[in-house]
This record gives C-alpha cells, structure tokens and sequence, in this order.
C-alpha cells in the first residue's frame, strides 16, 4: 500500500493504492486526522485502491466524524470493485459523500 | 506530501481456481475409534463450501482437523500452502490470524461484555489505536443487525444474538478464510436466512473462502458453492447444488430427503455387547 497527498481547489486529495489492511491503517490513520487537524477538507481518492478491510473503513469513519466537529468535508472519489462493495456491505456508501471523480467535488 | 516508507504490497488477485485448502487421505480418530477415513478435499479461495451429513458422520471432527485442534491419526491438511500438521507454533499462530471461527453457541467469554468479546482478538494481534477498534466492532454489531448490545453481557443474549455475536468476533479481523459450524442451528427460519444472506455477502465483499458446517438442507442449498456430504467418517459425494440433489447415491439421497437411515445390526455383535461382562 502507499499513498500520496496533492492539492485540488482548496481540498488534499489523500490518492491511496493498493490495499489497505490491519498492517498499514495506522498510517492512513495519521495522514488523515493530520490533513483535519490542519484544517483542510479531504477527498480520498479510491481510483487505484484494490482492497480495503474494516480498519480501513473504521479510520474512514474516523476521519468524517473529525471532519463533521471541524465543519470540513471528507468526500470519496472513484469508489469501484472491491472497495465499493465493502462500503455496501457496511452500508457506509449512505454515509459519505461519494463522488465519481476528484473533479467533481463542488466547492 | 508522500509516503515513501510504506511498503510495496501488491495486490494479489486471486486465481479463481487457486485451492486455499487441501485434505489428502485424512484418517482422525477418538483413541481406537475411527471417525474419519481417507477424506480427500479442496477449497478453493473465495468459495463456500458446505459440509453436510447426519449427526455422528464426522462433521465436527473434520471441522477440528481443519482447525488444526486435533492431529489426524494419518493424511495432512495444507491450507494457505502450509501444512497445519507440521507447521512449527509460530507459523501456526501466523495462520490462525488469517482464519475466523465462528463455533455453534458464539462461544463468548460469559465474564466480558459482548462489545470486549468482540474487540478482543483486535486488542491481542494488533496495535490498532483504540478509537479504530470501537469503530470496527460497531460496523461489525451493525452488520450482525446487534447494534446497541455492545455494553451486555453474553448471558443477557439470546440464542440467535449469541451466535450472530459470535460470527461478528470471527469476522472482526476480516479473515481470509471463516469456518462456521452450525449457522442455523436454533434460530429462527427468517434469522436463519438473514444469516445466509449476510455469508453470501461477506464471501462477495470480502472475497472470503467460507467452509460451513451444517444439517440444514435450506441454509446449505442456498448459501453453498460445492457441497461435501460426509456419511460415517467418509466423503461420499462432493458437488454443486445441482449435482447434490440430482445425485443417485441412496446415503446421499437419504440426508436430502430426509430418510432415516437404516441401522445394519450384526446380530452376534449387538447380542455380544447387550450382555458384555453378563453372567
């Protein structure tokens, strides 16, 4: 798994690739909650995430609750596969804002 | 802002036909009583295979084997490409950490609360920070439709929530491979569909192997993949549904129609152990 931050209109974009999983949430876990702390809204690109387990999703979660007390956003782009299916099965797909593409975040 | 220590795990699609699990020529006994005799079985990653047969067949002693909680009298069972019969205990431990297990009645600590039952293998294997571990098991209780029972006891749960617990421990870690005994066993027919459903979706999401142990013709029919249907310690038929039901072998005919089975007596034997030790 590795993961880089770039900027897009005034959000980070946390791209993640690869698979997420019980050995490498934590770090997804810092960058997140560091990027709020910072007091930055976050999309987190899915577009070349081809796994993510319940830590995953948990830190997510996390994530939006940080977000939601800090009144930013956290958004999803190009959830697909996997991923998506996870969020299904978790009914999490109600919960975030998912959008098709980084592109279409409105500001 | 990168991360350049993170490791370059690949992911690995699995083959669709890659065999996760392997049993050749498994013999398993209680002291001098055999119970398995030369099973011969394959799963492969992402399917569910259903386990069927009648009480005393040798389900739940398969179960164990596969478990690596019994030795087999002769035979091995490879499972992720290690053999869990020779395998030293950290390999062991190792492979454990990849595998769920949800047992017949849950199975939980009756001294911690359902939520601490839950969270526990999270808080013994890994260092996840706290605040992750609450999460995860809250998605794990929603899933299991237990959502609000984390602060009770187990004693205060029913039969069906105790089981429905169980399953969300198992799962809490997502394993890569679940092996559930009995999922129906007591519960309710629209609970007992439910949790079908909620197996076909983990395998879906997930892409877990599932091995289920069970005598419920509905649960297996639906939720399976191949079936394996054991008769007094013997594999007598391994198939799809279809194959199953269309089968014309009676033993296997017999546990899909529900027949009772008809008890051979040897008549000199069951005389001789009537009035063993009689004068």
């Amino acid at each position: 798994m590795s993961f880089e931050c770039s900027d897009h209109l005034n959000y980070k974009v946390l791209h993640l690739t690869g698979e997420v999983d019980l050995s490498n949430s934590s770090k997804v876990r810092r960058c997140l909650l560091d990027i709020l702390d910072n007091g930055q809204s976050v999309i987190v690109d899915f577009s070349d995430l081809t796994y993510i387990d319940s830590s995953g999703m948990a830190t997510l979660v996390e994530g939006l609750n940080a977000a939601n007390k800090k009144k930013l956003t956290l958004a999803i782009a190009n959830a697909n596969g996997a991923p998506l299916q996870v969020l299904e099965l978790t009914r999490l797909n109600q919960v975030f804002n998912l959008i098709a593409s980084v592109e279409d975040i409105k500001e | 802002m990168s991360d350049n220590q993170t490791q370059s795990k690949t992911a690995q699609e699995p083959s669709k036909d890659q065999v996760l699990i392997q049993v050749n020529q498994l013999d398993s006994a209680y002291g001098e009583r055999k119970i398995l005799k030369g099973i011969e079985l394959s799963v492969k990653q992402g399917e569910i295979l259903v386990i069927m047969g009648g009480s005393g067949s040798g389900k739940s002693t398969l179960l164990k084997n596969m478990l690596g909680l019994m030795q087999p009298t002769r035979g091995e069972i490879i499972i992720d490409k290690m053999n869990i019969n020779t395998v030293d205990k950290q390999q062991m431990l190792k492979l454990r950490r990849t595998m769920g297990v949800a047992f017949q009645g849950g199975a939980l600590l009756s001294s911690m609360s359902v939520g601490d039952n839950i969270k526990l293998p999270l808080r013994q294997h890994t260092d996840l920070d706290e605040s992750t571990i609450s999460i995860m098991t809250r998605l794990k209780l929603e899933l299991m439709n237990l959502a609000g029972f984390e602060d009770l006891m187990p004693s205060e749960l029913s039969g069906g929530m105790l089981k429905r617990a169980g399953l969300a421990r198992a799962v809490i870690m997502d394993p890569k491979i679940l092996f559930f005994d009995e999922p129906s066993a007591g519960l309710d027919p629209v609970t007992s569909v439910e949790l079908d459903q909620l197996i076909l979706e983990l395998r879906k999401a997930m892409n877990m192997t599932i091995i289920v142990v069970t005598h419920e013709l509905e649960s297996a029919f639906t939720i399976a993949d191949r079936i394996a249907v054991l008769y007094d310690g013997e594999i007598v038929k391994t198939g799809t549904v279809e194959e199953i039901k269309a089968c014309d072998d009676e033993r296997v005919a017999n546990l899909i129609n529900r027949k009772p089975r008809e008890v051979q007596i040897d008549g000199e034997k069951y005389l001789s152990r009537l009035t063993e030790g009689a004068e």
